[in-house]
């Protein structure tokens, strides 16, 4: 059996640790060692969820070992961690109890397949986030209505581009002593076809030889292509941008074998990666950072 | 230009938004939901039979609002009765939530090259992109809501007849036979006023 190690931390800044393990040419059995795991934000529960549902998909179910310390199973129990991985992996424990979310989490694990999961996710945020928005990160009262905007509008795109399923969770915590303040992070997760496939037909002839997966990220994220000919179309990730921009958050999308950003100034990350390891689907990232006077 | 003076319908896209996807929430969210709601006030416009009208799309009772049900209930709307070939004569005024809708609204008229009068709370505004002679000419218009060929020239000068025609081109004034405007607010209910007939659900 082939062991994947889940480091002790594991949030948007080192995924690629585990990414890089995933082997696509693996059929044989694998766990998911993540006996260590002592924090993971929402990138790195839906990595999991995402990478064990990727090799259940061509091979037998993926065991994972859960993490030791009793406060990361609670966390991943109100995280919703548990409900979603009942179809993904098998335990090798059983602490797991499918409990549902609690209230302080800002918005559990939650499938997204069809638009009505969109709906069930901005009413579910809508009443949960105005207190972490003004209190937590200082942000104007109305602030919520464009969080919710954002939330829409990440998920559909699962639906619309990736034509397959997939998960969206956040949560706020307190970076005191990382970035000196308080966030919220997002983690949308899909394994559809991704952005160069969902691009291909309608553009990749006009990029020639420079097609790939970066230049398909750079077509949506930058330019605002889509598949769809309709001229409205394209303006959600445009409008994410913006909106995180007012807040400087950070936006990153990976897909494929590349990442693209939009950074802001407490961020010293690339604002494009290639060459990483192959992965289906896209996987969005965004954080929010609290206001400071 | 048309003869007679158009009607106003009020239609509360909260209303068909909760009739035609059947839900309690009052969030205009996803493609589809703002496909299915334009849908269901293209049919309402089509069985009021006023032509010409002014429809006051009013959206006050819709919580959150976003990008891509904005440029299906707002622009595509918007953009098919800007045609010449637009099913009726059909003026539109968007009543909206201040900012909560503004930035939708604006953001899905510009990427369309459209504009609107909308009532965001705070009076009449005209978003989406327009030149500065367009903006002032309908500024004028909305201050006296009424206004002749004649005085249009005092203000505008040789330029006032390709402005007024170019207002009403965008559906953003109303030109009656006698060559005069009046603003669309002027033939739009104010809010909460029992005048317009309002569509039947």
């Amino acid at each position: 059996m082939r062991v994947i190690e889940v480091p002790g931390s594991l949030d948007y800044r080192n995924v690629e640790s585990v990414y890089e393990q995933i082997d696509a040419s693996d059929h044989g059995p694998v766990l998911f060692d993540a006996r260590r795991l002592r924090w993971l934000d929402p990138n790195g529960m839906l990595l999991l969820l995402a990478a064990g549902k990727a090799l259940a998909g061509r091979g037998p179910r993926p065991r994972i070992s859960l993490p030791g310390h009793p406060d990361v199973v609670a966390y991943l129990e109100r995280m919703g961690f548990y409900q979603a991985a009942t179809d993904v992996f098998d335990f090798t424990d059983h602490r797991v109890r499918r409990r549902r979310a609690a209230s302080d989490v800002l918005l559990e694990i939650t499938s997204v397949a069809t638009n009505t999961d969109v709906h069930e996710v901005v009413d579910r945020v809508q009443s949960r986030a105005g207190a972490i928005l003004s209190r937590t990160l200082r942000y104007p009262v109305s602030a919520v209505v464009q969080f919710c905007v954002v939330l829409s509008e990440v998920c559909q795109n699962i639906i619309e581009h990736a034509d397959a399923p997939g998960w969206v969770a956040a949560q706020a915590y307190n970076w005191k002593r990382r970035l000196g303040r308080q966030v919220a992070v997002i983690a949308v997760s899909d394994l559809g076809r991704g952005f160069r496939a969902s691009l291909h037909d309608e553009h990749a002839e006009r990029f020639g030889d420079r097609w790939g997966d970066a230049t398909a990220l750079e077509a949506a994220f930058l330019l605002g292509l889509t598949r769809f000919p309709d001229t409205g179309r394209g303006q959600g990730i445009q409008q994410i941008r913006k909106q995180i921009g007012r807040w400087n958050g950070m936006l990153s999308i990976r897909s494929g074998t590349a990442r693209i950003a939009d950074n802001p100034d407490w961020s010293s990350r690339p604002p494009l990666e290639e060459g990483l390891t192959p992965f289906p689907g896209a996987q969005i990232n965004i954080i929010l950072s609290e206001r400071i006077p | 230009m048309s003869g007679r003076t158009p009607q106003a319908i009020t239609i509360d896209v909260g209303a068909i938004l909760h009739d035609t996807v059947a839900t309690a929430r009052p969030d205009l969210v996803t493609r589809p939901t703002g496909r299915a709601v334009r849908e269901a006030i293209e049919a309402r416009i089509a069985r009021a039979r006023q032509s010409p009208s002014v429809s006051v799309l009013d959206f006050t009772a819709v919580r959150i609002l976003d990008f891509s049900c904005a440029d299906e209930v707002v622009a595509k709307l918007l953009a098919r009765y800007v045609r010449g070939d637009r099913p009726s004569d059909v003026f539109f005024l968007v009543r909206a939530l201040g900012e909560v809708h503004r930035h939708a609204v604006e953001q899905v008229l510009g990427r369309h090259g459209l504009a609107a009068v909308c009532d965001l709370g705070q009076g009449y505004e005209l978003l989406g992109p327009t030149s500065e002679e367009e903006q002032l000419a309908w500024q004028t218009l909305e201050t006296r809501k009424r206004i002749d060929v004649g005085d249009f020239a005092r203000e505008f000068g040789e330029r006032s007849g390709p402005l007024v025609s170019g207002l009403a081109a965008r559906r953003l004034a109303w030109c009656g036979r006698g060559g005069g405007a009046s603003a669309l607010s002027a033939l739009a209910p104010a809010t909460g006023t029992p005048t317009a007939k309002k569509e039947e659900r």
